[in-house]
C-alpha cells in the first residue's frame, strides 16, 4: 500500500497528482467467505478492519448495497464523547476514545480528530446536581469530566446570551475537555483503505435480498450479484436493521426514525468545541471550514426517507436561538436526514443471535458516529470469538426480556413521551 | 410538512399532532397469565416496516382525539386516517 506522508504528496506533485494508487479496490464477489459483514458503513468498515487487525481473519466482504460512507457515517455531526454515567457505557466509550486518540497514525489517514472539548450546559440548579452526580460517575470511570459555573461558561462561550431576560439562564455546565470531532467520510475511507490492504473485499452496490439459515446455522447470504456462501454473517445496517431483521422473521426492540442535522453558511472560528443546551434539544459545533454544525430532535415518527420535515428544523432551531441569538443572522446552507435505529432504551446492541453464526449490531440512537471504532474493535471480537467481549457484555439483546435495560438518559424511540 | 386529515376536524398541519407509535401491537390481556415473552413483545418489539405502517397519532393541538393513520415510511405519503375505534384494511 502506498503510504500517505508528506513526501508522497510532494513527490506526486511533480506529476501532477496524476499518479496516486486508488484506495481501496472494487472487486467482483467471491463465492465463500469466512465472515461477510453487511453494511459498509463506519462500523462494517472498522468491523472488517478489526477483524484482520486484531484476530487474522482476512477472508472477509463487505456488502454494501450503496457505496461506502453513503449512509450515517457521511450524515453525523462527527461528535466524538465518552459523557456517559453508567459503568457499561462509560468504559465502552472510553475504550473507544483511546482508539480515536491514535487512529490517524494508525490507519496513516487524517481523520482530523480535535479534542476541543464538549459542554453540556445546566439551566436550573438540579440540574446542576445531575452533572455533578454525572462528572462524578465519569471521573470514577477515569474520565476527564469537569463542572463549571456560570462564569467559567461564560469564558469559554461569550456568545451565548447571558442577559437576564431569558426563559432558561445559564446556571453552568459539565465538561468534558477530552471530547471533540473527527472527519467522518475521513474514518470511512481509512478504516477501508486499510482493511482493502488487508485483503477485506469491499462490494459496493451490492444489496442483500435474502439468507439461507439451515437448522438454525446461517449458511450464506443471497445478494443482488448472486449468492455468497459464509461461515460468519454480521449486520451492521443501522437504519436498515429492522429490514433485514424481517427476512429473517426476527423482530427487534428497534425502531427506525427520521434525524435531520443542518449547517449554516461559514463564518469565522468563533466556536471552539460542541456546546448542547440543556433546556432543549439542540447541540452545536463549528467545523473546521466554518459552518456552524446543529442538530437536535427526530422527527418523532418512524421513516425511512433519510429526508425530514421542516417542523423539526424550526424547532431545534428555536432552541438554538434562545442560546446564540446570533444564529439569527446566519444564513442556513443545508439540510439533511438519516435514518436512526433508535433502541427501547437508547443504548446500542452488539450480540450474538439465536441464529448460530449470524451476528448484530445495531441501536446507535443519536450516537453511532463517536463509538464506530470501539463497536468495530467489539463486533471484530464477538465475531471471530463467537462470545461478547468484557467491554459488550452488557450491550446484549437479552437485557430488554431480562429487565437490565441501559436506559442513560430516559432516550429511545418513544419521543412523543418526553 | 405532513398534513394529517383528522376523522373530527379535517386536514390540519403535522405540527397540530404528537405521534404515538405503532397502532397495530396489543396489549396482552391482564385478566390472564402474561408470559415474560408477551410483555416483552408488547412493550419492547416493534416490526418498524419500511413501507405501509398503520400509528397511532393524537390530535393535541386540536380536538385531542386519538387517530390511527395508515402512512408509507419511505415516502411519508398518507393513504388513510380514521378513528382509534375503526379499522384501517
Amino acid at each position: 500500500m502506498q503510504k500517505y506522508s508528506v513526501f508522497s504528496l510532494i513527490k506526486n506533485a511533480f506529476s501532477n497528482h496524476q499518479n496516486w494508487k486508488v484506495a481501496w479496490k472494487d472487486p467482483t464477489p467471491k463465492s465463500e467467505y469466512d465472515v461477510v459483514i453487511i453494511g459498509g458503513g463506519g462500523h462494517g468498515l472498522a468491523t472488517a478492519y478489526y477483524l484482520a487487525k486484531e484476530h487474522n481473519i482476512r477472508n472477509v466482504a463487505i456488502i454494501e448495497k450503496g457505496w461506502i460512507g453513503g449512509g450515517n457515517v457521511g450524515r453525523n455531526t462527527t461528535i466524538i464523547r465518552s459523557n456517559f454515567m453508567y459503568d457499561a457505557n462509560a468504559r465502552f466509550n472510553e475504550f473507544g476514545m483511546d482508539l480515536w486518540r491514535n487512529l490517524s497514525q494508525e490507519l496513516n489517514f487524517n481523520v482530523m480528530f480535535s479534542p476541543r472539548g464538549i459542554i453540556n450546559l445546566a439551566h436550573s440548579d438540579a440540574q446542576m446536581n445531575a452533572y455533578a452526580r454525572r462528572g462524578n460517575s465519569m471521573r470514577l470511570n477515569g474520565i476527564d469530566a469537569k463542572l463549571l459555573d456560570r462564569d467559567e461558561v461564560k469564558k469559554l462561550i461569550p456568545m451565548a446570551d447571558f442577559s437576564d431576560e431569558v426563559r432558561f439562564p445559564i446556571f453552568g455546565g459539565l465538561m468534558q475537555p477530552s471530547a471533540g470531532t473527527a472527519r467522518h467520510d475521513a474514518v470511512a475511507w481509512g478504516y477501508a483503505r486499510q482493511a482493502d490492504d488487508m485483503g477485506v473485499d469491499i462490494i459496493q452496490h451490492c444489496e442483500v435480498t435474502g439468507f439461507d439459515v439451515v437448522n438454525g446455522k446461517i449458511k450464506g447470504i443471497r445478494t443482488s450479484r448472486g449468492d455468497i456462501k459464509a461461515k460468519k454473517v454480521g449486520l451492521c445496517v443501522a437504519g436498515s436493521t429492522n429490514i433485514l431483521a424481517e427476512k429473517l422473521n426476527m423482530t427487534l426492540p428497534i425502531e427506525t426514525h427520521v434525524l435531520q442535522a443542518c449547517v449554516s453558511e461559514p463564518v469565522k472560528p468563533l466556536l471552539d468545541g460542541v456546546v448542547t443546551f440543556g433546556a432543549g434539544h439542540f447541540y452545536i459545533s463549528q467545523s473546521d471550514k466554518g459552518e456552524m454544525v446543529m442538530g437536535g430532535d427526530l422527527d418523532g415518527y418512524n421513516s425511512y426517507a433519510q429526508r425530514g420535515n421542516l417542523p423539526t428544523i424550526q424547532h431545534v432551531l428555536t432552541g438554538g436561538l434562545a442560546l446564540f441569538p446570533f444564529l439569527s443572522r446566519l444564513k442556513m446552507l443545508r439540510t439533511w436526514g438519516g435514518i436512526m435505529d433508535m433502541s427501547m432504551d437508547g443504548s446500542p446492541i452488539i450480540d450474538k443471535t439465536h441464529i448460530e453464526g449470524l451476528y448484530l449490531n445495531c441501536g446507535w440512537c443519536y450516537g453511532g458516529f463517536k463509538s464506530t471504532p470501539v463497536s468495530g474493535w467489539t463486533f471484530a471480537h464477538t465475531i471471530a470469538q463467537d462470545q461478547v467481549h468484557e467491554l459488550n457484555s452488557e450491550l446484549r439483546l437479552n437485557r430488554f426480556s431480562t429487565g437490565h435495560l441501559l436506559d442513560e438518559k430516559g432516550l429511545g424511540t418513544k419521543t412523543w413521551i418526553g | 410538512m405532513l398534513y394529517i386529515k383528522c376523522p373530527y376536524c379535517g386536514l390540519r398541519a403535522q405540527k397540530e399532532f404528537s405521534y404515538g407509535g405503532d397502532a397495530t401491537v396489543k396489549r396482552p390481556n391482564i385478566n390472564e397469565e402474561v408470559s415474560n415473552e408477551d410483555w416483552d413483545n408488547f412493550v419492547y418489539m416493534r416490526k418498524s416496516p419500511r413501507g405501509k405502517h398503520i400509528e397511532l397519532w393524537q390530535h393535541i393541538a386540536g380536538c385531542r382525539q386519538w387517530i390511527k393513520v395508515q402512512r408509507d415510511t419511505a415516502t411519508h405519503e398518507i393513504f388513510q386516517t380514521a378513528k382509534v375505534t375503526e379499522e384501517i384494511r
